[in-house]
C-alpha cells in the first residue's frame, strides 16, 4: 500500500527533522549531506509511491485512518488521483532539490539555520498533500508557515464547508449539501487562503521578498513546489468538495490569474536582483495556472466536460511545468551566488566562459519558462491556449468576454516572459564581466550540476513526450470535472491532440527532430562544402569599440523600451529629467518613479482603516472593569445567537 | 446569395468600425482628415450595398451624398482651414494612444452587449449591423471627448453622425427627407463651426478648446 | 504509395521555399530599387551573396561563446522547420500535424530568442540595443499574432493550416473578424521582418536600427545562416497570408503532378505580389520612430483583439 509507505515516510522526514538539530548542536561534520541524503532517499519513496497512485489506478490509492490528532475524530489521509499527481510534483522537486543541496549546503556557513527546517518543511507539505481531512490540513498549514492569515481563511473557508456538524473529513464534505451563497463565500476564502500562499495578485506582496531570501533550494522548493501544495488546496476544494460551481467563480478566477500573470512578469522584467526576478515570475506562472484553472470552472458550470478536462490537465501539467524549470533556474541562481557571490545581475556578466555549464542549464530553463517549442512550458500554454478557443460556445456574456481578453493576457505575459529571461541570460552569462567577482568566477559542485541535468532532462521530456504526462493525469481531470482528454496516441505520430486530430495537434517530439536534423544538414553541408576556417578578432562594434564594460548594455537600459511602454499603464511610471542650461556645471538628472497600483489601492487604504480602528479602540484600555465584563458577555450572547440561528 | 449579401454589409459596416479605430489612432490633423474621408467612403459603399440589397433606389441618393459632401467636400474644406489657421503640424496629446484604443475596444464590447441580446428576434442583418453602427456611434464620441483641438471634435461628430446614418440605413424603410435633413444639418453645423473658428482663433491665438475654459469665469 | 507521396511534397516544399528565399529578396530589392527610378542589382545578387559569405572565413570576436557559434544554425533550423510547415502549393503537407499555426508562432518565438541572446553575446552597445528593442517588439507582435490566430481559427474551426487553407477554399466568404484579422497580420509581418516603417533592412548605420544590430558581429558563413534565415521569415510571412486569405489555386493531396505544377505557379505568383505590395507600401511611407512602433503592433493586437471578441460574441462576424 503505497499511502502506508508514503505515511512512514513523512514520519521518517519528521524524524530527521528531529535528529537534525543533534547533530548540528554538536557540530558533527557529515550532518550536512547525511540530512539531505536522508530527505532525498525519502523524497523519493514518497515520489514512488505518488507515481504507483497516479498510474497503478485505484489498487495503488486508498485511505488510512489514524487515532492520532484530535481524539474524537482521529485523522485521515487519502492517496486518490489528485493527490498522487501532487505528490509526484512535490516530490520531484525535493528529491532533486535534496541532491543539489548535498553539493550547495557544503557552503553553508550555518547549517544549523536550514538543517532542521529542511525535513520539516518537506514533511509539512507532503503531509498537506496526503491528509483528507481539513482539521489536518490546517496543521500542516501551521506547522509550515506562519503566514497566519492564510491560515484563518483557510480555516474559514474549511469551517463553512464542514457545516454546522463539524464534520472535516472529506468523504463527508463531499456529500454535505452545499448551500450556493455558502459555496461561493467559500471560493473567495479559498481565493485569499491558498492565493496568499500561491503568489496570486493582489496578495502576492510577499512573496518576492521571502522566497529569494532562502538558500537557494529552498527556494526553488518554496517557488517551484510549495506554491503548487497552495494550487492544490485550491483545486481540491474548489473543484471537489465544494459542490456545483456558479460561473462567476470562473469570473474571478480568471480575471484574479489574468492579472497575475501579466503583473508578475512585467514587475520581473525591472528587477535586478536574479532570484527576486525568478520570484515575480512565479507569480506569473501561477497566473497562468490559475487561468486554466478558471477556464476549467467555466467550463464545468456549463456542462462542457471535454473541455473542462483540457484546462484543468493542462493547468495542473503547467504546475508540473513551472516546478520543474523553476526550480532548475533556482539552482542555477543558487550556482551564479556560489561561483561569484552576486545575486545582482548588474554586476555579473560573462559567466557563460567561466561557468560554461551552468550557463547551459540555465539557458535551457530559460527557454523552457519562455514557452518556446520544443521545451515542455510551451505545451502546456499551447494546451490552455486551446481550451480558450472552445469557450465562444460558453452561454455567459461576461465570459464570453473574459476569456478572450484572457487569452490575450496569457500572450502577452508568455512574449513579455521571453523578453525577461533574454535579459536575464543576457546580462547575467553574455557579454563582458562587469565587476570583478564576474571576472573571477569558478564553477560549482558536480552535485549541483548533476540535479540540474536531471531537471534539464525531464524538462526535454515532457516537451517532446508529452502524451505519456497527459495520459498520467487523466484519472485527475475524471475525478475532478467528470471528463478527460483523449487517450493521446503514442504511435504512429507522438503527438498530442487535445480536442481531435483536424482541430490541432503537436508533435513536439517531430518539431525537435526537424530542428535538430536541419541545423545538423546545415552545419556539415557548409563545413564540407564550403568554409570552416574561424579567424578571432577584437569585436567590431561599428568600428568604434570601446574597452569598457561599462559602455554595454546593463540589465536597466535593457528593460527601458519594455518600462516606457507598459510602465505609463501598469505601474504610473514617471520620468523627469532636468537639463542644466549650456554653460552650466550642475549635473543632468532624470528621475523615474514607479507606483505600485496594488500597494496604492489594496494595502495603503486596509493600513489606514487598520490604524484608524486602532485608535478608535485605544479608548477600549481606558473602561472600568464592569465595561469589560458587559463586553465579554455580549460577545458571548452574539456567539449564541449566531450559533443558534445557524443550527 | 443570401449568406453573401449578409457577410458583405457586416464587412463594409466593421471597415468602419475599423476606420473609427484608425481616427483613435490617428494623431496628426491632417491624417485624421484623410481617415475620416475614408470613413465616408466606406459608409457610402455600405448605404450602397444596403441599397442594393433592400433594392431602395432613394438609398443611392444618401449614399451619393455621403460620398460628395462627406467624402470630398468636407474634408477639402477642413484641409483648406487646417492649413489657413497654421495648425496642420499639432500633434494630439491628450492619453495614450494605447489606452484610448483600449477604451475603444471596451466600447465595442459594450454596444455588443446591449444590442445583441436586446434585438435577439430582430432579422440578423439589422441586428448585428445595429450592434456595429453602435459601436461606430461610441467611438465618435470618444474621439471627441480624448480630443483638445476643435478640429479634430468637429471630425469625432461627423464620424458619430456617419454612425447614425448607417443605424438608420440598417433598418429598412427610413425616408429619404430625413436623411437629406440630416445631412443638410451638418452641413450647416459645419459652416456654423468654421466661422466660429475662426472667431476663436482671432480672439485667442488658439483653437485649443482648454484655452477656453481658462477664460471661462471664475476660473483665474 | 500515398506516404511516400505525401513525404515527396514535404520535402519539395522543404527545398522549394529555401530555394525561392533569396529570390524573394532579391525581388522586393530590385522593385524598389525601380520604385526609386534606380536600376538596382540583379535579382540573383542575394544568391551570389550568399555563396560569397559563405565561402568566406568566419571573424570570430575575442569573446565570441559557443552561444554565439551556434545560434545562426538554430535560427535558421527553426526559422526553416516552421516556413517548411506553411502550406505553400498544395494543402495537406504531410507533417503540418506536427505543428499548428500557434506552435509557428512559437517557433518564430524560439528563432528570435536565439537571435536577441546572440546580439547580446559580444557585450557591444549596439547589439544590445537591437536586442532590447528586438524583444519589445516582440512583446506586443506575439500576442497580436496568438489573437489574429484566434481570429482565424475560430472561423475555420481549427489551428492546422492545411485544415484552415483547404476551409477558405471551400467556404470563402468575407467576414469582418477576417478582414481585421488580415490588417493585423500585415502590420505583424511587417514589423517581424523588420521591414519599413518598423526597421530599415537596407541600412546599416543609423540609431534606431533592430535587426541590423544584433547581427552586426556576425561575418562570413553564420552572417550568411542568418541572412537566409530572414529570407525564409519573410518567405514564410507573405506565404501564410496568401494560404489564409487567398488559397486559391492551391492544390489538394490528392490532385495529380499538373495540380501541383498550377499550385506552384499561383504560389510564386502570390508571393511576386505580394512581395510588390509590401514595397510599394515601403517606399510610401517613412521610417517610424522607435516608441511609434509599439503603438503601430499594438494596433494589430486591438485587431486581432477586436476580431476574436466580435467572433465570441456572434460567429456571424
Amino acid at each position: 500500500m503505497p499511502i502506508v509507505a508514503a505515511l512512514l515516510s513523512v514520519a521518517g522526514l519528521a524524524g530527521v527533522a528531529v535528529v537534525a538539530p543533534i547533530l548540528t548542536a554538536r557540530r558533527v561534520a557529515w550532518a550536512t549531506p547525511v540530512v539531505y541524503g536522508a530527505s532525498f532517499v525519502l523524497a523519493a519513496v514518497l515520489l514512488i509511491c505518488g507515481l504507483l497512485a497516479l498510474l497503478g489506478g485505484s489498487a495503488f490509492q486508498g485511505t488510512v485512518h489514524l487515532p492520532v490528532g484530535l481524539p474524537w475524530i482521529g485523522a485521515h489521509f487519502a492517496l486518490d488521483p489528485l493527490s498522487a499527481a501532487f505528490l509526484v510534483i512535490v516530490d520531484f522537486g525535493a528529491v532533486v532539490a535534496s541532491f543539489y543541496a548535498i553539493g550547495y549546503g557544503a557552503h553553508e556557513e550555518e547549517p544549523g539555520r536550514v538543517l532542521p527546517f529542511y525535513p520539516a518543511f518537506l514533511a509539512g507539505m507532503n503531509l498537506v498533500v496526503l491528509s483528507a481531512d481539513a482539521e489536518n490540513r490546517r496543521a500542516g498549514y501551521v506547522y509550515l508557515l506562519m503566514a497566519s492569515f492564510g491560515t484563518l481563511m483557510l480555516l474559514l473557508g474549511f469551517g463553512l464547508l464542514a457545516g454546522p456538524d463539524g464534520d472535516y473529513a472529506f468523504s463527508a464534505i463531499r456529500t454535505a449539501e452545499h448551500v450556493p451563497w455558502l459555496s461561493g463565500l467559500v471560493l473567495v476564502l479559498m481565493l485569499l487562503g491558498a492565493g496568499s500562499k500561491a503568489g496570486l495578485v493582489p496578495l502576492h506582496v510577499w512573496l518576492p521578498l521571502a522566497h529569494p531570501a532562502a538558500p537557494s533550494h529552498v527556494s526553488a522548493l518554496m517557488s517551484g513546489v510549495m506554491t503548487k501544495v497552495a494550487v492544490y488546496g485550491f483545486i481540491r476544494v474548489v473543484f471537489d468538495l465544494a459542490g456545483e460551481p456558479a460561473w462567476w467563480w470562473a469570473v474571478l478566477v480568471l480575471i484574479l490569474g489574468a492579472g497575475s500573470a501579466v503583473l508578475g512578469v512585467l514587475h520581473a522584467v525591472l528587477q535586478r536582483d536574479l532570484k527576486r526576478l525568478l520570484a515575480y515570475s512565479t507569480v506569473e506562472n501561477i497566473g497562468i495556472v490559475f487561468i486554466g484553472l478558471g477556464l476549467g470552472l467555466a467550463f464545468k458550470t456549463n456542462g462542457m466536460a471535454g473541455a473542462a478536462a483540457l484546462a484543468v490537465t493542462a493547468s495542473i501539467f503547467h504546475a508540473f511545468n513551472h516546478s520543474l524549470f523553476k526550480s532548475l533556474l533556482f539552482f542555477g541562481a543558487g550556482n551564479v551566488l556560489t561561483g561569484t557571490g552576486e545575486r545582482d545581475i548588474e554586476k555579473l556578466g560573462g559567466l557563460v566562459h567561466r561557468m560554461p555549464e551552468t550557463a547551459y542549464l540555465f539557458l535551457g530553463g530559460c527557454l523552457a519558462i519562455s514557452a518556446l517549442p520544443p521545451l515542455n512550458g510551451f505545451v502546456s500554454e499551447w494546451l490552455i491556449l486551446q481550451a480558450i478557443l472552445l469557450s465562444p460556445d460558453l452561454p455567459q456574456w461576461a465570459l464570453r468576454f473574459l476569456v478572450p481578453a484572457s487569452g490575450a493576457m496569457l500572450a502577452l505575459a508568455a512574449a513579455l516572459a521571453a523578453a525577461c529571461f533574454v535579459r536575464a541570460f543576457g546580462i547575467t552569462f553574455l557579454s563582458r564581466p562587469r565587476s570583478p567577482a564576474a571576472e573571477t568566477a569558478h564553477e560549482v559542485s558536480r552535485w549541483q550540476i548533476r540535479a540540474m541535468y536531471a531537471l534539464l532532462a525531464v524538462c526535454l521530456i515532457a516537451g517532446i513526450f508529452p502524451g505519456p504526462f497527459l495520459d498520467a493525469l487523466s484519472p485527475v481531470s475524471q475525478m475532478l470535472v467528470a471528463g478527460a482528454m483523449p487517450k493521446q496516441p503514442i504511435l504512429p505520430h507522438l503527438s498530442i491532440i487535445p480536442i481531435s486530430e483536424s482541430r490541432s495537434s503537436y508533435s513536439g517530439f517531430l518539431v525537435f527532430f526537424f530542428i535538430m536534423m536541419a541545423s545538423w544538414a546545415a552545419i556539415r553541408v557548409i563545413h564540407n562544402f564550403a568554409s570552416r576556417a574561424v579567424r578571432r578578432a577584437p569585436p567590431w562594434d561599428c568600428g568604434f569599440p570601446d574597452a569598457s564594460p561599462v559602455t554595454q548594455y546593463t540589465a536597466n537600459s535593457f528593460a527601458q523600451p519594455i518600462r516606457r511602454v507598459f510602465g505609463p499603464i501598469a505601474f504610473r511610471a514617471k520620468i523627469s529629467q532636468t537639463m542644466p542650461q549650456p554653460g552650466d556645471m550642475a549635473p543632468a538628472r532624470l528621475t523615474l518613479s514607479l507606483r505600485d497600483l496594488i500597494w496604492e489601492f489594496i494595502y495603503a487604504p486596509i493600513e489606514g482603516a487598520v490604524l484608524y480602528a486602532a485608535e478608535r479602540l485605544n479608548i477600549l484600555q481606558f473602561l472600568t472593569i464592569r465595561s469589560y465584563l458587559s463586553l465579554v458577555f455580549a460577545a458571548l450572547v452574539l456567539l449564541l445567537v449566531l450559533v443558534a440561528t445557524w443550527a | 446569395m443570401e449568406r453573401f449579401s449578409l457577410d458583405a454589409a457586416h464587412l463594409l459596416a466593421g471597415g468602419m468600425v475599423l476606420v473609427s479605430f484608425m481616427m483613435l489612432y490617428q494623431n496628426r490633423i491632417l491624417g485624421l482628415l484623410n481617415v475620416f474621408a475614408a470613413h465616408a467612403v466606406v459608409l457610402s459603399l455600405s448605404v450602397a450595398w444596403q441599397a442594393y440589397v433592400q433594392s431602395a433606389p432613394h438609398l443611392f441618393v444618401t449614399a451619393a451624398i455621403a460620398l460628395i459632401l462627406k467624402a470630398i467636400i468636407i474634408p477639402v474644406a477642413l484641409h483648406h482651414m487646417v492649413l489657413r489657421l497654421g495648425v496642420h503640424r499639432d500633434i494630439e496629446t491628450v492619453g495614450g494612444i494605447g489606452p484610448t484604443m483600449l477604451m475603444g475596444i471596451g466600447l465595442v464590447a459594450l454596444s455588443m452587449v446591449v444590442m445583441l441580446p436586446a434585438a435577439a428576434e430582430a432579422d440578423p442583418i439589422a441586428r448585428e449591423d445595429l450592434a456595429l453602427a453602435l459601436s461606430v456611434i461610441l467611438l465618435g464620441l470618444l474621439i471627441m471627448v480624448t480630443r483638445q483641438n476643435a478640429i479634430s471634435q468637429i471630425v469625432g461628430f461627423m464620424s458619430l453622425e456617419n454612425g447614425l446614418v448607417l443605424a438608420a440605413t440598417g433598418a429598412r424603410g427610413m425616408p429619404l427627407v430625413v436623411e437629406i435633413s440630416v445631412a443638410f444639418s451638418v452641413l450647416v453645423a459645419f459652416i456654423v463651426i468654421g466661422v466660429f473658428l475662426f472667431r476663436i482663433r482671432e480672439r485667442f491665438d488658439t483653437i485649443d478648446t482648454q484655452a477656453l475654459d481658462d477664460f471661462r469665469e471664475g476660473r483665474e | 504509395m500515398g506516404l511516400i507521396l505525401a513525404i515527396l511534397i514535404q520535402g519539395i516544399q522543404m527545398v522549394l521555399v529555401l530555394a525561392l528565399a533569396p529570390g524573394l529578396i532579391g525581388f522586393t530589392r530590385k522593385v524598389k530599387a525601380r520604385l526609386l527610378r534606380r536600376q538596382g542589382p540583379s535579382v540573383v545578387q542575394p544568391y551570389r551573396d550568399l555563396l560569397r559569405l559563405v565561402r568566406k572565413e568566419a571573424v570570430l570576436a575575442d569573446n565570441a561563446s559557443w552561444l554565439f557559434r551556434n545560434a545562426p544554425y538554430l535560427i535558421f533550423a527553426t526559422t526553416w522547420v516552421a516556413a517548411a510547415l506553411v502550406p505553400t502549393f498544395a494543402a495537406g503537407l504531410h507533417f503540418s500535424w506536427a505543428a499548428d499555426l500557434i506552435a509557428i508562432t512559437a517557433l518564430l518565438g524560439s528563432a528570435r530568442f536565439f537571435l536577441a541572446l546572440a546580439g547580446m553575446d559580444i557585450g557591444t552597445a549596439f547589439g544590445g540595443i537591437g536586442s532590447s528593442r528586438e524583444m519589445l517588439f516582440a512583446t506586443l507582435a506575439e500576442p497580436a499574432m496568438i489573437m489574429i490566430v484566434f481570429t482565424v481559427a475560430l472561423v475555420a474551426g481549427s489551428t492546422q493550416l492545411s485544415t484552415v487553407a483547404e476551409f477558405m477554399v471551400d467556404h470563402s466568404t468575407l467576414r469582418v473578424s477576417l478582414g481585421l484579422a488580415l490588417i493585423g497580420l500585415i502590420i505583424v509581418a511587417l514589423t517581424e521582418n523588420a521591414r519599413v516603417p518598423v526597421d530599415n533592412p537596407a541600412t546599416h548605420l543609423e540609431l534606431t536600427m533592430v535587426h541590423e544590430a544584433m547581427i552586426l558581429e556576425y561575418s562570413g558563413r553564420h552572417l550568411a545562416v542568418i541572412e537566409l534565415a530572414a529570407a525564409l521569415k519573410l518567405l514564410l510571412y507573405i506565404s501564410l497570408i496568401a494560404c489564409i486569405f487567398a488559397p486559391w489555386g492551391m492544390a489538394r493531396q490528392d490532385d495529380g503532378v499538373l495540380g501541383m505544377l498550377v499550385g506552384v505557379v499561383t504560389w510564386v505568383g502570390k508571393l511576386a505580389i505580394g512581395g510588390f505590395l509590401m514595397v510599394l507600401f515601403e517606399t510610401a511611407i517613412a521610417k517610424m520612430r522607435v516608441f511609434r512602433v509599439p503603438e503601430f503592433v499594438g494596433g494589430a493586437l486591438m485587431l486581432g483583439f477586436l476580431g476574436t471578441l466580435l467572433l465570441f460574441v456572434s460567429r456571424s462576424f
